[in-house]
């Protein structure tokens, strides 16, 4: 290719139309980066202030946590997430660097209470099933300090009551802690009102201390009078009312738990942390619930068959127990005498004294109580000792009226006070029994007995005379008996003879009478003959009507 | 005004049409020119090629930075729940065996759109400083980065894919993180970015001439 025919050719081209040129402006593909500048700063921006906040949790182990896994949760609610996972220093536990995101910053106070969660089955209930899949998390709950901080320590478990829950906690001292653990329901009219936060064993290590949560609002029904009982166990007992089985529910029994009851109504609820001790059965609760009153019984009797621990009866209702049986020389009467101890549950007597006290029963030790008994004494209120069974011989002390007892009081002003006893009824009874026997010996026995050999003799002569009587009836009387006897049987055999005459004639009258006596027979086939001759003799005649020829010609064959 | 070695259609006055592929004779004047058969805009080389280019680089370079850091992929299963930037994907797949997906991922995900950048920063720094410097060498990267262009592409497909395909409630959800839509806008800017870019401007220098558009 040449260049002037380049050029030709290059003049042949059309030429571009033009335009009038524009003012220059920045290009607005700038706009691109400008965006995306604005973008990526803004992601940088919200980073910045997102950004957590870099906390430290120590733990005794890192069971089940992953650093850059593991989450914190608050209300399951992920709040954050594990870093790292260091030992500590002194390598006794290990150290836990987590990041919390910045909504969750507030949450990082001085209380707040760290905790992994994994999968537990305690105090009735499985928790935690998710984290067998999704792994273990660490749980949160947020504290009430203001104080922020970063740095915590663990807990080993969760905590049993969230700080949030409104409640109170109180504390039971015991000797043996039983089946409870922390968790362990805590029941209320057998309603779980709350759990046991944590069993301590005291510093000295002779009891335990165990913290009690209980739910608002049923915190208000712990109240100074208020007697804990371990709730966890069945309680088989065989009484002479029979067998009886007090269990609470089937949750505490399997699982252990506390219940508990206020002794007296009207009394205050307790301010929390009020220390109670926890008793290891209702009925021991009960025994040893404050409101209880001792007295002393002194009996003369032989209280053989009364144990420590025998009922004290008001009428059939038990209303408090033996608890001390001494035997003591009373000087001036020269003989011994029984100091019985009894411990009286006012609660028990409450229902029995309302009517006489017209109202609520006064708290014991009060001056009220004291006036009401000394008034009860007054018309005769005694204690005695009764059997309680026949068959054991076993006693209990009874509480009632004795209309015909010596007046008595009751002494306040020994330590415990005494109260006026009137003989049991093993007394009366063996009284009675001696008067008994008194009264036979006093019978006049041996002169009874000779009366008794007079009579024996008098009786001898009364029957020989009889026997000599009947001798001489005998002589007189029998021989003319005897004809008549004689005459008599003549008699009777004549008309026996004609009666078997009579018989024989009458048999002989039925023989000729009877279905199968010959007679009857022949006469039966006689008529039958004749009725049979008849009959051919009608027959004839027919044929004889209807082949008046036979008589000539004779009967055809085969007609 | 010419070189006779080296003919060029710009040398010459001449430019041709973008759309119908009339060559005209340029009226020689900076303003804007039209093609007398279809009307389209006339130009010896691209308008603003550099300028729009060095735009959607910088764009792309500063969208790198979510693409890498910002959660790439959310997976949750009932065993398990996690967020995956593209970096930390890949460190899963190696730790748990699979190294050539981890390789392939890391080449595709995190090697090639870097390289796309660097590649075309460095044609960029090297047109505006009129470099003569293998400029064939030059061109064919140029080639291969607009040939890469789209199939860097191959973490949104696996996401979108994924995230469409596996959604079953509580047992497993695939979900796409932010970083997604920063590497997809990274993607796409440097695909248009090569497509600003006019390669006629490598060679330019070796005229010893200027041409404007």
């Amino acid at each position: 290719m040449t260049e002037p025919s380049d050029k030709q050719e290059i003049q042949d081209l059309p030429e571009a139309v033009s335009e009038p040129k524009r003012r220059f402006s920045i290009q607005l593909v700038w706009i691109i980066p400008i965006v995306a500048a604005i973008i990526g700063l803004s992601i940088a921006a919200k980073a910045w202030v997102d950004r957590g906040e870099t906390i430290t949790i120590s733990f005794k182990t890192g069971e089940g946590l992953e650093a850059g896994k593991t989450k914190l949760k608050y209300k399951d609610v992920m709040i954050g997430e594990v870093k790292s996972i260091a030992i500590s220093d002194d390598r006794t536990h290990v150290v836990v660097t987590a990041e919390v995101t910045k909504d969750a910053k507030g949450l990082m106070v001085k209380d707040t209470r760290f905790w992994v969660v994994r999968a537990r089955i305690s105090g009735g209930n499985v928790s935690g099933l998710t984290t067998l899949l999704g792994g273990s998390y660490i749980g949160v709950e947020a504290g009430t300090s203001k104080e922020l901080s970063d740095s915590f320590i663990g807990l080993e478990s969760p905590p049993a009551v969230s700080m949030d829950v409104p409640g109170r906690q109180f504390v039971l001292h015991t000797d043996d802690v039983g089946s409870l653990y922390t968790g362990s329901p805590v029941f209320f009219h057998r309603i779980q009102v709350g759990q046991v936060i944590s069993t301590d064993l005291d510093r000295d290590g002779k009891a335990v201390t165990v913290r009690v949560f209980i739910k608002s609002p049923y915190d208000r029904f712990v109240t100074t009078s208020t007697y804990f009982w371990q709730a966890s166990g069945v309680d088989l007992t065989v009484t002479p009312g029979g067998v009886k089985l007090n269990t609470e529910s089937m949750l505490a029994v399997l699982l252990g738990g506390i219940s508990f009851e206020e002794s007296a109504s009207g009394a205050v609820a307790a301010p929390a942390d009020t220390a109670y001790t926890l008793y290891g059965t209702r009925d021991e609760a009960l025994k040893n619930s404050a409101a209880s009153e001792k007295f002393i019984l002194e009996f003369r009797e032989s209280v053989r068959g009364l144990a420590v621990g025998a009922p004290v009866d008001l009428r059939g209702v038990t209303v408090g127990e033996v608890t001390n049986i001494n035997v003591v020389l009373d000087p001036n009467r020269k003989d011994f005498s029984v100091p019985v101890e009894i411990q009286l549950y006012p609660e028990h007597l409450q229902t029995q004294f309302r009517k006489d006290s017209g109202g609520k029963m006064p708290l014991p030790g009060t001056a009220e109580a004291h006036k009401l008994l000394d008034d009860l004494v007054a018309h005769g209120f005694r204690a005695q000792i009764k059997s309680g069974s026949l068959l054991t011989g076993q006693l209990y002390v009874a509480l009632d009226f004795a209309p015909d007892a010596r007046a008595g009081r009751i002494n306040w002003n020994s330590s415990p006070p005494r109260f006026p006893t009137v003989p049991g009824s093993m007394e009366k009874l063996q009284k009675n029994l001696i008067e008994i026997v008194q009264r036979i010996e006093k019978l006049p026995l041996e002169k009874l007995a000779g009366d008794a050999g007079q009579t024996m003799r008098s009786l001898d002569d009364t029957l020989k005379s009889a026997d000599r009587l009947l001798q001489n009836m005998d002589k007189s009387l029998v021989p003319e008996a005897k004809s008549v006897l004689t005459e008599t049987k003549t008699t009777l055999e004549d008309v026996r003879k004609t009666l078997t005459e009579a018989r024989t004639t009458l048999g002989g009258a039925s023989g000729v009478l009877s279905a199968d006596a010959p007679v009857q027979v022949d006469l039966r086939d006689t008529m039958r003959e004749v009725s049979r001759a008849a009959r051919s003799l009608r027959v004839l005649g027919d044929y004889l009507e209807q082949h008046p020829e036979s008589l000539i010609r004779g009967k055809k064959e085969g007609k | 005004m010419s070189t006779a070695d080296s003919p060029i259609a710009a040398g010459r006055g001449l430019c041709s049409c973008h759309v119908c592929q009339l060559v005209s004779r340029s009226t020689g004047t900076s303003r804007g020119q039209y093609c007398p058969r279809c009307g389209a805009r006339l130009h010896l080389r691209r308008p603003g090629s550099v300028q729009r280019c060095w735009a959607l680089v910088i764009a792309s370079y500063i969208l790198y930075i979510p693409a890498n850091t910002l959660v790439m992929m959310e997976t949750g299963s009932l065993i398990s729940y996690r967020k995956d930037t593209i970096v930390s994907g890949v460190v899963h797949l190696w730790r748990t065996g699979s190294w050539m997906i981890a390789v392939i991922v890391f080449v595709a995900s995190v090697a090639i759109p870097l390289l796309k950048l660097f590649s075309l920063t460095l044609l960029l720094i090297s047109v505006q400083r009129k470099s003569t410097w293998h400029p064939q060498q030059r061109t064919r990267l140029y080639r291969l980065v607009e040939a890469v262009g789209r199939w860097s592409m191959l973490d949104i497909y696996v996401v979108t894919l994924l995230a469409a395909l596996v959604q079953l409630g509580s047992l497993a959800i695939v979900k796409a993180g932010p970083a997604a839509i920063a590497f997809g806008a990274v993607v796409v800017l440097t695909m248009l970015a090569t497509m600003e870019f006019d390669p006629r401007l490598i060679w330019d220098p070796l005229q010893k001439e200027e041409f404007h558009d």
